[in-house]
This record gives C-alpha cells, sequence and structure tokens, in this order.
C-alpha cells in the first residue's frame, strides 16, 4: 500500500511503529518520507542526514519502534558517522563507536535518520552557539528553537523527524521542547546510559526523548532503557517497560506550585498559559497547592560552578592530540595545546572553561566548588520533602517563549536564566516533562508562540508523570500543526 | 655543627597483576607492539566511560591487609587534572582524600595511606637525546595507559639509604608474596619515589625535602638518595638552605639534576570523579581478600626461626627475599619436609655460599637444584665432603646442574679417608719437614700449620683437617688438649 508523504509525517511515531506492525506502512517508505524533508531542511535542524535507509531497515520493524528512524543529538556517538557535538574542534569527527542508547534504539527498531544541530558541546539555550550554524524555530523562524537540543526539537516540531533524542543537563531537552511546542523529557539521572554521549557536565547529563506527544515519548523512552550498561558506572537497572499512557483524569494527584519558580522574572503570557493548565488539572480533579523549595532560587548559581567544573575537565581531551582540530605549525607543545584550543573552541565553551578552572582551584575549590554541592544537596532534599506531600511539582518549563535570533547572544546571564526552572531538578537528580500547554503572545512579537508546561516526580517515578502529562496533553488538546506548516 | 639526622619517605607506585585495565577492558602488556592494547575508554576518545576494575579493588584490599591499613568502608575517586600528551582525558583518575587504604605498618616504617590510579601512556621523544627538549617529534604509546596502579606512601621513618632499600626489599617480597604484582624495577612494574629531608639529631620537625625520581633499581635507589643526602649536608654544614625541588637521577651519571621547583607546582585541581560511584567494601569483599592472603614474608621469618631451628637474623634473610626463601623451602621439603635434619645448614649454604655466587638473582633461575642443595647439605654433615671441596662442588651444580655425590664422583673430591693412605701423607710431610715437626714436638702448637699444608695442597682440600691435625699429633707423640 502506497502512502503520500504528507499523510505519512502527519502520522506520530507511535501511530507509524502501529502502522508498520500492522503491514500497513513499509518501513523503508517511512524512512525515505522523513529523509527526504530532513535533507531539505531549511531550518539547520541537521547536521548530517542518512544517504538512504539502513540495508536492514524491514528487519528493525518488527522491534517495539516499529522502524521508524530517529534523529539524535549531534553529541551521541555513532560509529563512521560524523559526532560533533556542534564544535570545530571535532569537526568531521566519526568515532569508531556507536553510544549504547542509539544501539538499543536501533535494536529495538528505530533506525538512525540523521544527527542534529546543537550548542557546542550542549552549552546553551539557543542552539546559537552551534559550530555549525544556529538551528531555526519551526514557529517562526527568525527566532531561537532553544537549546541545547535545538535541532532535535526543531526537527520533530516541523515533521523532518518523527521523533529524536536530546540530552538535558540544565533543561537541554525541556527547554527547546518547551519552544518548539513538544513534548521533552529528561529522566531520572542514571536512567540511560551515558556511554557514547560526548560530556557536558558528567554528574547532570542525562539522554531523553523529544517527541510530538506524551505516548511517542513513552514509548522512546521506554526503548532507552533498560538492564543497567555495563559501560556506564553511574547508570542503573531501569524496572520493566512503561505502559502506553492512558490516564484521562487526575483524580487525587497533588501538584505542588512552588512560589520561587513561578513568580519573577516569567513573562506575562507565560504565566497566563500556566495558569490556565492549573485549572485544567483542577478540572481533572488535581488538588493543586502551593508548595516551597527554599533552596532552588540558589540552583542557577550553584549550576554555574558545577557544570563548568566538570565542563573543564571533561573538555580537557580535546587537545588536538589523538583526533579532531589541531593548530598547524606549533613550535611546541604548550603553543599546539594553546593554538588548538583557541581555535577549535567557541566563545561560550571558552566562557565556562575559564569559570570551571578557577572554580576548582586551589584556594577556591571550597568557596566554589565546595559550596555548590553543598547546596546541591539542600535542594535534593527539597524535593524529597515537597515530594512527601505532592506526587508532582509543576512549574513553567522556560521564563518565556522562544526569542529572536541574536536577543541574548551578548548577554551571557539572560542566556542563563532561560534555564531558571529547570536547573533545579537537574541537579536533583529528578524526571522532568515538557509538554505544550498552549500559545502565548511574545512581548516583542504578535505572532503566538508555544508556551512549555513542566512536570517534576521522584525518581524513577516516568511512568506516572507520562500517565498524568497524558492526562493534561488529552484535556489542552495543542495544535502543533502550524510548525509542520512553517517547514 | 650539630649532628644531623637523614629522613627518608617513599612512595611506591605498584602495577596490578590484574588481567585488564584500570578502567576498560583491555589487556594489560609490556613489549608489544605500540598501540594495539587500546580502546575507546584509554584513549579517551570522546563519550568513552571508566568502569573501575573490581579485580584492582580486590588487589588493592590484599595490600591494605599485608601492611596492616585501616580499610575504607567507602572511598571515592578523584580526578587529578593535568595536560600532558600521556595522560588521554587530561586528567588521571586517582584517589585523594579519600583512599581505599591509611594508615599501616610494615617493619617499623608506617604507612601513610595506600590507593588504587591508573598508569599514564608512554611518551617516546624521537630523535637523539631522548627527552623532549631537542626532540623534533614525539610519539605516544597507549598501551600502558591506564594500567593499574597502586601507590603506597610511607611515613618519613626510613633513616638511611641502606634502610631505604632493604625496607623496599622487604615490601617488594610482601607485594611478591601476595601476587598483587610483577615487582620488576626494571620494566616499571615497581617504581619508587623518596622524599629526602635533614634535620638536627633530635628535632621533631621535619627539614625541607627533595623528590627523587627514577631510581629504577634497588641500587639506583639506594646511591641516588646517598647522593642526595651528601648534596644536602654540603649545602646545611655551607650554612645554606635547601629548596624544595624535584630531582632527577641519573643512574649513568650518578647526578641529580632538578625537573621542578617548588614555585611550578602545578594546581592539580582535584575533584570527585563524577563517571564512577564510590568504592563500597562488602563483607563479601573483605572476606575474599583475607581468605585469599598468603603467608607474609615477616611471618614466614618467624615460621623459619621456630620451625627449623635457624636464627632469626638467617630467617629474616631468606624470607625478606622471596626467591630464597621459596628455594630455601624446596630444598627443606627434598631433604625430609618436617622431618628434615640439615635445614640449618641449607640455610648456611644458600644465604653464604650461594648467594656471594649469585647475587642478587633467583637461585631458581641458575642450574642449581634445590634437591641438590639438600643433598650437599647432608654430604657436609656426613663429612663426605669437606668445606672448601665443597665450594667447587656448588660452582659445578650452579653451573651444569646435577647431583652433588656425582660431581664429587666424577671431580674425586670425596674427604680423603684413612683407607686412602693419610697416614702415609702424614709421615711423608713430617719426613719433609723435620723443622716442623720438631717445633711441634716441643709444644709449639701453631707449627703444625706448616705440616697440614702441603697435605691439603696435594689432596685439593679434600682432607679433613682437624682429622689431619689428630693424625699428625698422634704420629709425633703429642698429646691432644
Amino acid at each position: 500500500m502506497s502512502h503520500g508523504a504528507a499523510e505519512i509525517v502527519g502520522l506520530s511515531a507511535a501511530s507509524a511503529a502501529a502502522a508498520v506492525h500492522a503491514g500497513d506502512l513499509d518501513a523503508g517508505e517511512l524512512f525515505e518520507a522523513y529523509r527526504s524533508r530532513a535533507a531539505a531542511d531549511r531550518l539547520n535542524a541537521f547536521v548530517w542526514v542518512a544517504e538512504r535507509a539502513p540495508a536492514d531497515a524491514g528487519a528493525g520493524s518488527g522491534g517495539p519502534l516499529g522502524g521508524v528512524p530517529v534523529a539524535v543529538k549531534d553529541l551521541f556517538c555513532t560509529e563512521g558517522v560524523p559526532s560533533q557535538s556542534g564544535s570545530r574542534i571535532l569537526e568531521g569527527y566519526r568515532p569508531p563507536y556507536t553510544a549504547t542508547v542509539v544501539s538499543r534504539l536501533a535494536g529495538a527498531g528505530a533506525p538512525l535518520l540523521g544527527k542534529t544541530n546543537q550548542d557546542e558541546f550542549a552549552m546553551g539555550s539557543s542552539t546559537e552557539n552551534s559550530g555549525f550554524g544556529p538551528t531555526r524555530n519551526p514557529w517562526d523562524d527568525s527566532r531561537v528553537p532553544g537549546g541545547s537540543s535545538g535541532g532535535s526539537a526543531a526537527a520533530v516540531a516541523a515533521r523532518l523527524a518523527p521523533w529524536a533524542i536530546g540530552t538535558d543537563t540544565g533543561g537541554s531537552i525541556r527547554q527547546p521542547a518547551a519552544l518548539c511546542g513538544i513534548v521533552g523529557l529528561k529522566p531520572t539521572y542514571g536512567a540511560v546510559s551515558r556511554y557514547g554521549m560526548i560530556a557536558f557536565a558528567s554528574s547532570l547529563d542525562q539522554a531523553g526523548p523529544l517527541t510530538r506527544d506524551v505516548t511517542d515519548a513513552a514509548l522512546l523512552f521506554s526503548a532507552m532503557t533498560g538492564p543497567r550498561d555495563p559501560l556506564d558506572s553511574t547508570s542503573l537497572d531501569y524496572p520493566a517497560s512503561l505502559p502506553r499512557p492512558s490516564r484521562r483524569d487526575l483524580s487525587g494527584v497533588r501538584l505542588g506550585v512552588p512560589a520561587e519558580l513561578t513568580g519573577e522574572g516569567i513573562e506575562p503570557g507565560v504565566l497566563e498559559s500556566f495558569e490556565a493548565t492549573l485549572d485544567l488539572a483542577r478540572e481533572l480533579g488535581a488538588a493543586v497547592e502551593p508548595c516551597a523549595l527554599p533552596h532552588a532560587g540558589h540552583a542557577l548559581a550553584a549550576y554555574y560552578v558545577l557544570a563548568p567544573a566538570e565542563a573543564s575537565s571533561n573538555l580537557a581531551r580535546f587537545d588536538g592530540v589523538r583526533y579532531g582540530y589541531r593548530a598547524s605549525d606549533s613550535s611546541d607543545l604548550l603553543s599546539m595545546y594553546t593554538r588548538t584550543r583557541h581555535d577549535g573552541f567557541g566563545a561560550e565553551v571558552k566562557r565556562r572553561i575559564m569559570l570551571g578552572t578557577y572554580a576548582l582551584s586551589s584556594g577556591y575549590y571550597d568557596a566554589f566548588y565546595g559550596r555548590a554541592q553543598r547546596v546541591r544537596t539542600k535542594i535534593a532534599q527539597d524535593f524529597a520533602a515537597a515530594f512527601e506531600r505532592f506526587d508532582f511539582i509543576v512549574t513553567p518549563t522556560a521564563p518565556g517563549v522562544a526569542f529572536p535570533l541574536g536577543a541574548k547572544t551578548s548577554d551571557p546571564l539572560a542566556m542563563y536564566l532561560n534555564d531558571f526552572c529547570t536547573v533545579p531538578m537537574s541537579l536533583a537528580g529528578i524526571p522532568a516533562i515538557s509538554i505544550p500547554s498552549g500559545l502565548a503572545a511574545s512581548p516583542d512579537g504578535d505572532r503566538p508562540l508555544p508556551v512549555g508546561f513542566q512536570l517534576a516526580a521522584p525518581p524513577f517515578r516516568e511512568g506516572a508523570l507520562l500517565d498524568a502529562a497524558f492526562a493534561l496533553e488529552q484535556a489542552i488538546g495543542f495544535d502543533a500543526s502550524a510548525a509542520a506548516a512553517e517547514a | 655543627m650539630a649532628d644531623l639526622e637523614v629522613v627518608i619517605g617513599l612512595e611506591i607506585h605498584v602495577q596490578l597483576a590484574t588481567a585488564t585495565k584500570m578502567f576498560c577492558s583491555c589487556a594489560l602488556s609490556f613489549g608489544d607492539p605500540p598501540n594495539i592494547h587500546t580502546c575507546p575508554v584509554c584513549l579517551a576518545l570522546p563519550g568513552a566511560l571508566p568502569v573501575v576494575n573490581e579485580r584492582a579493588i580486590h588487589l588493592g584490599l590484599m595490600i591494605g591487609m599485608a601492611l596492616g591499613c585501616e580499610l575504607a568502608p567507602r572511598s571515592i575517586f578523584h580526578r587529578k587534572n593535568y595536560f600532558y600528551p600521556d595522560s588521554p582525558k587530561g586528567y588521571q583518575i586517582s584517589q585523594y582524600d579519600e583512599p581505599l587504604c591509611r594508615g599501616g605498618e610494615l617493619e617499623g616504617v608506617r604507612i601513610h595511606r595506600v590507593h588504587l590510579e591508573e598508569d599514564a601512556a608512554k611518551l617516546i621523544h624521537l630523535g637523539s637525546s631522548g627527552r623532549i627538549h631537542g626532540s623534533q617529534t614525539s610519539v605516544v604509546d597507549f598501551n600502558r595507559g591506564g594500567t593499574p596502579l597502586v601507590e603506597i606512601v610511607t611515613e618519613p621513618d626510613l633513616r638511611s639509604a641502606a634502610a631505604a632499600r632493604e625496607w623496599l626489599e622487604l615490601l617488594r617480597a610482601t607485594l611478591r608474596a601476595l601476587g598483587v604484582s610483577d615487582v620488576n624495577m626494571d620494566e616499571g612494574s615497581l617504581r619508587a619515589d623518596a622524599n629526602v629531608s635533614l634535620r638536627r639529631v633530635g628535632a621533631s620537625e621535619l627539614g625541607t625535602k627533595a623528590e627523587l625520581k627514577n631510581m629504577n633499581s634497588f641500587r639506583f635507589l639506594e646511591r641516588g638518595i646517598a647522593a642526595e643526602v651528601e648534596r644536602q649536608r654540603a649545602i646545611v654544614e655551607g650554612g645554606g638552605e635547601v629548596e624544595q625541588e624535584t630531582l632527577h637521577f641519573d643512574p649513568a651519571s650518578g647526578q641529580l639534576t632538578p625537573l621542578r621547583s617548588k614555585e611550578d607546582a602545578q594546581d592539580y585541581r582535584y575533584f570527585p570523579e563524577p563517571d564512577l560511584v564510590p568504592i563500597a567494601i562488602t563483607a563479601e569483599m573483605l572476606d575474599a581478600a583475607r581468605s585469599a592472603m598468603p603467608e607474609l614474608p615477616a611471618a614466614r621469618a618467624q615460621r623459619f626461626e621456630s620451625e627449623f631451628e635457624i636464627s632469626g637474623d638467617r630467617a629474616r634473610q631468606l624470607a625478606f627475599r622471596s626467591e630464597l626463601g621459596d628455594f630455601f623451602e624446596r630444598a627443606v621439603a627434598a631433604d625430609g619436609g618436617a622431618a628434615a635434619v640439615h635445614a640449618r645448614r641449607i640455610a648456611d649454604l644458600l644465604t653464604g655460599e650461594v648467594l656471594a655466587r649469585l647475587g642478587d638473582s633467583d637461585p631458581a633461575s641458575s642450574r642449581l637444584e634445590p634437591a641438590a642443595l639438600a643433598a650437599l647439605a647432608g654430604l657436609l654433615a656426613d663429612g663426605a665432603v669437606t668445606a672448601t671441596a665443597a665450594r667447587e662442588v656448588l660452582d659445578a651444580l650452579i653451573a651444569d646442574g646435577g647431583d652433588p655425590a656425582a660431581v664429587i664422583a666424577a671431580r674425586r673430591l670425596g674427604r680423603v679417608a684413612d683407607s686412602e693412605g693419610l697416614a702415609e701423607l702424614v709421615e711423608r710431610a713430617i719426613a719433609a719437614d723435620p723443622d716442623a715437626a720438631e717445633q711441634v714436638r716441643a709444644g709449639n702448637a701453631k707449627a703444625i700449620g706448616a705440616l697440614v699444608g702441603p697435605i691439603m695442597r696435594e689432596t685439593r682440600g679434600r682432607a679433613d683437617g682437624a682429622e689431619l691435625q689428630r693424625l699428625i699429633r698422634e704420629a709425633l707423640g703429642v698429646g691432644g688438649d
């Protein structure tokens, strides 16, 4: 049976997988429908697109993911395929091995469609820090898609990919999902193997799905988890795979609204959408009450010590000795190091390496790194205490809607504030999801843009989290078709 | 000028004899073609993560137990950050303020700490000098990179270069008995740095220390420390002050050249390794380490002393060089094991004549068989061979192997018995030197040597000296004593 490409890409990933399983859709045709769209990408969402469907595309289609191809953030290592983490220092680098999570997805029937653009080494909230040019938001191509997984979010929103994976260190899945009007899940730290993910901040980085809807997120997330990866010491056994989300109400569900993350600094349109979603939740039977996360206001400051500290060490391996860019005609070792890293890294990466190096320096360690770790512990304790009273903590995902390209590139602090509502969950290592809650006007334009609603749960409660998100999603009835038309 | 006291502490790096590297599954190797034992982890490819080798923890616990350390129920790894091509990640994974083991003591030298870490890769500078200066090209061999290391740090409890050497030999014997390492200084599986300082006798504060590197044999360690002690002594006695620095010992010239001074000290920006979870020691891990513990040199020395009734010094000499202890035990087993009657003589031969011939090398690598040494001890005890002739027998056994009785028979080295005409030899000697005979008769006991000497020469030492003297006195009608 033959289908039009528009019809095929109109299907959610779960529906496409079901169609393949039912014999109504050919996996090769499915792959090609997306491949040709991704290859014609005008958003710069992709940095590499597969030339053809893998030879065994049909073979994998029997797996739970039904042969539905997946777009993968550039920083996941993929054997023989460029894996550059958005950085010129890794331009053209093709690793000899594949990240565990990408292998698991391929094994479950999701072949690699392409590699998506990102902020360099996942450092940024707009994808403007990519060494390969910015990605544009499919809702308005003069605006950013968010970041750092902006390429993955834009590709899914524009239906250039059925679904995608990204990574979240302080909000890098949830914030671009919010800005692009899609679903983004940051799992519990340790739920998904980090082996083969080019590291930004090891104690925070976590891979997760970016999808059109909550059902797709549950399906893709299930395939990313499983038995602990023996190659990642910080990974954990993930319990059984999740059932398809089906909850229609929220009766008996207690939602906590932290004053610290829902007040000052949030755009009025975003707050309005957030309040409207809380009203919907009440209508579905949820109890909505204020809760306290007393240390959450310090999360961003702690994050910008810890993440750069780890990054300064994680990025030391890019020294020009074994792979990637090496500055030519250096006269000695030191000049080879300094020139390679001077030329190869972008400004934001260099800024964070310097921040992190400083924070770890002898004499400053206790005042910066040590103190930030104590704040991190306090924040985790805040959440643990809140979860004694509440099933989920809810906040807006990002303080604003998508902003114009270039609006915040000269003001790092303004850019960092994008992560204000997402960083606390990252520091606590708990799962959190962003779902589209509607559209809101931007303060600097008239076109309505997507807003994200964030729900956070205790560790390993992704099943309940996805179920609650599904109930809200059904009640919200968000229409994302405008983004697909734009592309 | 008050007397100066030498203060030495050692930092020892031991490559563990695991099958695979510390944080990946590449095989350990020595001398293989470069870069064949590598993988994404030990090449620090983007995205690769370390996984702790559990066997290395087991061996580390055994070392901690052998040294009487306190074993941490929870310890963590840190990153030690520095840029150098032998460190592909840009940091070494090591332990910092929460090591696997603390405290402990071995033969009077206190142990400060024992921790796990990974070895660096090997940097080779092409060109004439072999050092980075003056070299146009440097290449890296990552085969060694990531080899598990245990670092053992002592307190500054050693007081001389010789004591440092002896103690390090004991440590090596201990590690070898544990089977945790090849402990081969030539190949770098055992490496020692020394912190050396001087202070006035009686002072409790430590003087400024210099750190000595690259002493890749016991001899060089002793020589390097001795040279450094003399250098510092000259400075102090000249009214100067020792500066804190790191020195490289050149065994060829015996010179110490500065590597870096205190001002160049690096800031390693240690922080907890986020890619690894803490090492939590379980009761099962402790049981496994405990049940794998062999007899250690100190205990072995005590056993030798009590079981075989040999002196304490002799017992330690054997036990602290485990290859000597092993050879001794095999010889004693050939002599009848618990019923051995020649153990003391075997010990004397081994630590005396055998060691004099073999020096630092392992007797088991010569052609001398432990059973042959036991047999020789028996022949000596029975008087079948004299001590002098036994030396010649030993030379033959070490060079060619074989059985001592056969050597004695083939070379006619057996003790000259009466039946072989000892009495006749005595008569001839008296006849040849009547003056000496007269003096002996007159009561000059020493003069008997002039009569014994020619007979010994004639029999190539095969005559029993005491028996010979008795026969001469009898022939001259002089009574015994």
